[in-house]
């Protein structure tokens, strides 16, 4: 199962390094939705609740991108077909999928991360900057196995610019809690990481519980 | 034992028949012919062979595995060389090769043979996007038999085709290879010539082979 799934990811990063095609939209989408705050709001820096759930409400818009992109070169090029006429188990299928995305998200956050500390944030995240990981590792685990989960049901429908956000949306919004709620001490002038094990542990709760789902439903999907 | 056995197969896409009453059976190493003008279900009836498609009734077993049920059983066993080349545009043919030689767990020196007996040795490190159609098709026929299926669904593996290349995928995809082979083809009267059984379709349903399937 690793070997495949490793086949399947390499494939995929190598796509997306030749294409630019995701990473990067995700990238400008970011930074255009943070110069939109930093104007909307008419405020030079933000802090605590207001960072945080800037930072994160932007972060999850951007997944879409990335997920409804997931599928792309299968379905343009009839890849879907050339996994199931090959050997490939969904598990292996899934794991691929979710760890291509965690690398895209990954990439993503460290441009998007320092540039909305550079355009938005008021405090310093230097001295938070473990936690911060820490919470950024445990949120694109949740984003990338519900991503892969939604990219998967809607591959092959027509509609799937549609159906993509009106159902990853609404699956991260527990996620979208957990990590606005473990960030915002963190983006606080008197900076503190109180509540943090409490917010990381419904974090890790959500991983588990879509990681576990994602792997036992995906085998039903893409069927005919 | 018959290679593919089928009793009044059915498929239907929504209300739309795309196939019905098909039966038809094929012994290890024979050639069937599909013929029949556009829109008849050939394509669809490979589809069902590969496993990609479900049967909605009927009886269906190819190579011993009972359809739908057990499809998992095939992908080891079956090539598949349809309209799409099934390759990605922005790796180099040997990329492609190398990606699905790992999905099969096959060693890398297998895509290396299969590159020479395609022709594609000097090739291989362009980009599929930069090939001519029928630089693609010599790459798709070699990944449709780059796990030595024993059965090979051909959906007009000659198109694009120059004269040269058709000789040289001969050995891989034609009826030297020894495999059994089920060819959707509109050369009727090559596809009849390299047959042992022919089975003609119109409009999803079995029909006498001549003028009339294409009318």
């Amino acid at each position: 199962m690793i070997g495949t799934a490793r086949a399947i990811l390499r494939k995929d990063l190598l796509i997306e390094l030749r294409t630019k095609e995701s990473v990067p939209a995700m990238v400008l989408f970011s930074i255009t939705v943070y110069v939109l705050f930093h104007f909307g709001l008419d405020r030079d820096s933000l802090d605590g609740e207001l960072a945080s759930g800037v930072l994160w409400v932007t972060m999850l818009l951007a997944a879409v991108i990335g997920v409804t992109r997931l599928f792309a070169a299968e379905r343009e090029q009839g890849g879907i077909d050339g996994l199931l006429l090959a050997p490939v188990d969904r598990t292996s299928l899934f794991v691929a999928k979710a760890a291509a995305l965690f690398v895209f998200l990954t990439a993503v956050e460290l441009v998007a991360v320092p540039a909305f500390a550079l355009l938005l944030l008021g405090p310093s995240l230097g001295g938070a900057f473990p936690e911060l990981l820490a919470i950024l590792a445990l949120g694109n685990l949740g984003v990338a196995a519900v991503g892969a989960l939604v990219a998967a049901l809607a591959a092959e429908t027509r509609a799937r610019e549609l159906i993509v956000p009106l159902l990853l949306l609404p699956l991260l919004v527990p996620l979208l809690i957990a990590c606005a709620k473990a960030t915002e001490p963190l983006m606080r002038q008197d900076a503190g990481p109180e509540d943090l094990g409490r917010w990381l542990s419904v974090l890790t709760l959500y991983d588990v519980v879509f990681v576990l789902l994602s792997v036992a439903v995906f085998d039903f999907l893409l069927e005919d | 034992m018959a290679a593919i056995e089928l009793e009044r197969l059915e498929r239907r896409y929504g209300e739309r028949v795309a196939l019905a009453g098909v039966s038809v059976r094929v012994e290890e190493g024979q050639t069937l012919a599909v013929l029949g003008g556009n829109g008849a279900g050939k394509t669809t009836l490979l589809r069902v062979l590969a496993g990609l498609l479900r049967p909605n009734g009927g009886s269906a077993r190819v190579l011993g595995a009972e359809l739908p049920g057990e499809r998992w059983k095939l992908p080891a066993q079956v090539g598949y060389l349809g309209h799409e080349p099934l390759l990605y545009r922005e790796l180099s043919g040997r990329e492609n090769l190398r990606y699905h030689a790992r999905l099969h767990r096959l060693a890398p020196a297998r895509v290396e043979q299969l590159l020479g007996a395609v022709g594609m040795e000097e090739r291989a490190d362009d980009p599929v996007r930069d090939l001519s159609k029928g630089l693609i098709q010599r790459l798709a026929a070699a990944r449709a038999v780059l796990h030595e299926p024993a059965l090979l669904l051909l959906d007009e593996p000659r198109a694009n085709l120059d004269p040269a290349a058709v000789e040289l995928l001969e050995p891989l995809i034609g009826r030297a290879s020894g495999r059994t082979r089920v060819l959707v083809s509109h050369d009727v009267e090559g596809a009849l010539a390299e047959s042992d059984l022919t089975l003609g379709l119109r409009d999803g349903r079995p029909a006498p082979v001549g003028a009339e399937l294409y009318r």
